[in-house]
């Protein structure tokens, strides 16, 4: 379903040239769950956003089912992850000003959906998020756990084929981290498919498939077996 | 993107930073207000100004002694000019296309009747002056008598006048004591009002060569001229400067049409309204200037939110209107807020103060508006372009 191939970026920084992935080949299948690990500055960030097609590759190519998304100009790309892609980050990135509800909302507002549809959209999920007595309150009312599950109900919204997560545990105690990827994990029974970025191996560990990078490029890619979940 | 939720999400960052907008939003009011109080100030003194003069009537030409030099010259230094005199008036009176001419001079003096008296302004006039100003006799008529030192003492009094000394009762045919000199009462003035600050009620109209005796003048402080209406201003002014260029010897008087006036007049308050709005202007780029870097500030403040909107599926022109969009609201707040302040400014005065015209133009007050519009648009694009050419990683990264 995704695919780079021999995918390279690099960034100048001053007049240094610095590689964050180097020839990068790999396949991801539809309802994978995906672990990306490595030490800081291998690379995961840079992978996550060329897949969520934030960044474009410096060289190589990107199919996205089938059709090569690295020729697609800002309009088309702005759609592709509107429709198709939902990201998590490890600040949680809520607009600070906005409501939970709103925040959810969100890429809703940008795809244009009608009021009626968007409301019943997020109610729906406030629940299943157990956010509904929050929806109200703005980000900086909320608990940090509530804060990443009110971005995850905010990345699953649009419905999108692919969550991409960076680190979403970060900013979290060991527990609420643990809540939040069962959540992101619940995902994967819906057809998502689903890539962490994680420091933690214990978490890294929970997925079929395990990549783990160094210095921009893919050190091991592991499928695991033994399903431990 | 619906338009309702670009309001929602632009209010949002209103709301946010309240006092920080309110004071940008302030500074377009500010020039916004400048230039609807004063052009409406303006505008209503020129109304004012118009009718005030035309209230004349418009075809009337006023020759004055003395030169008014243009570069400032002292008429005292080529010695005094010659007194206006009624031979004067005579000699215009014979010139082609003159329908009257009105010898005239104004001055104080008490008037009695009957153990009242009043200080009144008194108008030295000739016997047309009902027929020239539209000026209407109410009751009586004008004297009949010749412009010359023969008149005799005849008055036409203002309203006001017969109110005061005769408690409203008939006075045709009285004798009134003016400056001590007995003047039968001939006719009463319409009620007119003000005219340019003078209470035309209040005052009465004597023949002006009995008005230089009594005044103690030596010659006239005008004479009005008025002319057919289907002649031009300047070809009657060419004629009487030459006629009274030859009564004088040279030009020892100013010779002023009501029609130039009027254009004079309508021109300099041109001016002034323009230069009013100028001023006003000047504050609008000020608050352009307030726009400009209020957006800014925002774009470096949200540098992070713009690039979660950009990974949520913003295209780059979403994140384009949504900042441009945030100026104009900002502005157009602003200019509505002036709008209300510069209007209830200028009601304000007309309440208080009500012989100040007001007159607030609605094509100035769409205009303003617009102009509110237009600088939030202006002010706002830079920085929306900024926000919209950011790259999405980076920006997520800013924090
Ligand atoms: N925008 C950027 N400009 C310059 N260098 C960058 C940029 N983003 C990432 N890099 C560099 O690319 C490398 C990989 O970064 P990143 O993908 O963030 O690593 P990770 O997420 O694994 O810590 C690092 O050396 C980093 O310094
Ligand atoms: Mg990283």
């Amino acid at each position: 379903m995704i695919e780079l191939l021999n995918v390279s970026r690099t960034f100048t920084v001053g007049d240094q040239q610095v590689a964050a992935l180097r020839d990068i080949n790999l396949r991801l299948d539809a309802g994978e769950y995906i672990s990306i690990m490595g030490p800081s500055g291998s690379g995961k960030s840079t992978m996550l956003n060329m897949l969520g097609l934030l960044d474009r590759p410096s060289s190589g190519t990107y199919l996205l089912d089938g059709g090569n998304v690295t020729e697609l100009n800002d309009e088309q790309q702005a759609r592709v992850r509107r429709e198709k892609i939902g990201f998590v980050f490890q600040s949680f990135h809520l607009v600070p000003r906005l409501t939970a509800a709103q925040n959810v909302e969100l890429p809703m507002i940008l795809a244009g959906i009608p009021v009626e549809e968007r409301k019943a959209r997020v109610q729906v999920l406030m629940q299943n998020y157990g956010l509904s007595d929050r929806a109200d309150h703005k980000p900086d009312q909320l608990s940090g756990g509530q804060r990443q599950r009110v971005a995850i109900a905010r990345a699953t919204v649009m419905n999108p084929t692919v969550l991409l997560a960076d680190e979403p545990t970060g900013n979290l105690d060991r527990n609420t981290g643990w809540e939040v990827l069962k959540l992101l994990e619940g995902l994967l029974e819906q057809g998502i498919t689903l890539v962490v970025v994680t420091h933690d191996a214990e978490i890294g560990a929970r997925a079929q498939r395990r990549i783990h990078m160094l210095d921009g490029r893919i050190l091991s890619d592991e499928a695991n077996q033994n399903d431990s979940k | 993107m619906y338009l309702r939720d670009l309001i929602t999400l632009t209010s949002s960052s209103f709301l946010t930073y309240r006092m920080r907008s309110f004071l940008t939003g302030l500074g377009i009011a500010i020039g916004i207000a400048a230039v609807i109080l004063l052009t409406s100030i303006g505008e209503g003194l020129h109304q004012f100004m118009l009718a005030e003069f035309s209230q004349f009537g418009t075809n009337i030409i006023s020759v004055q002694p003395g030169k008014t030099q243009t570069q400032g010259g002292n008429v005292g230094i080529f010695g005094s000019s010659r007194p206006l005199t009624l031979e004067d008036a005579d000699a215009l009176r014979r010139l082609p296309y003159v329908e009257y001419v009105i010898p005239g001079l104004v001055g104080n003096a008490e008037v009695r009747y009957e153990g009242r008296t009043r200080r009144t302004m008194v108008l030295g006039e000739g016997r047309d002056f009902g027929k020239a100003f539209t000026m209407k006799v109410q009751s009586g008529s004008f004297w009949t008598d010749e412009d010359n030192e023969q008149a005799r003492a005849q008055a036409v009094i203002g309203s006001k006048i017969q109110q005061e000394l005769y408690g409203g009762r008939n006075p045709l045919g009285s004798w009134l004591r003016i400056g001590g000199q007995r003047y039968r009462v001939v006719g009463v003035m319409e009620s007119k009002g003000q005219i340019l600050g003078m209470d035309m009620d209040d005052a009465l109209f004597i023949p002006a060569a009995r008005a230089m005796e009594l005044l103690n003048r030596p010659g006239l402080m005008e004479v009005n001229v008025s002319y057919r209406a289907d002649v031009p201003a300047d070809t009657v002014v060419r004629l009487i400067r030459a006629r009274m260029t030859e009564m004088h010897g040279r030009e020892d008087f100013t010779i002023i049409s009501q029609e130039q006036a009027l254009e004079v007049l309508s021109s300099v308050l041109d001016i002034i309204t323009f230069a009013v709005a100028a001023l006003g202007g000047i504050s609008l780029l000020v608050g352009a200037v307030g726009i400009l870097t209020i957006m800014t500030m925002a774009v470096t403040e949200r540098t992070a939110e713009i690039g979660l909107l950009r990974a949520l599926g913003a295209r780059e022109k979403q994140v384009l209107t949504l900042f441009l969009s945030e100026a104009m609201i900002l502005s157009a707040l602003g200019g509505l807020m002036g709008l209300i302040i510069g209007v209830g400014i200028s009601q304000g005065l007309h309440l208080l103060f009500p012989a100040l015209p007001v007159h607030t133009p609605w094509l100035y007050a769409v205009l303003a508006e617009l102009t509110a519009v237009t600088i939030g648009l202006a002010a706002g694009v830079a920085p929306a372009m900024r926000a919209a050419r950011l790259d999405p990683v980076e920006a997520l990264h800013a924090e």
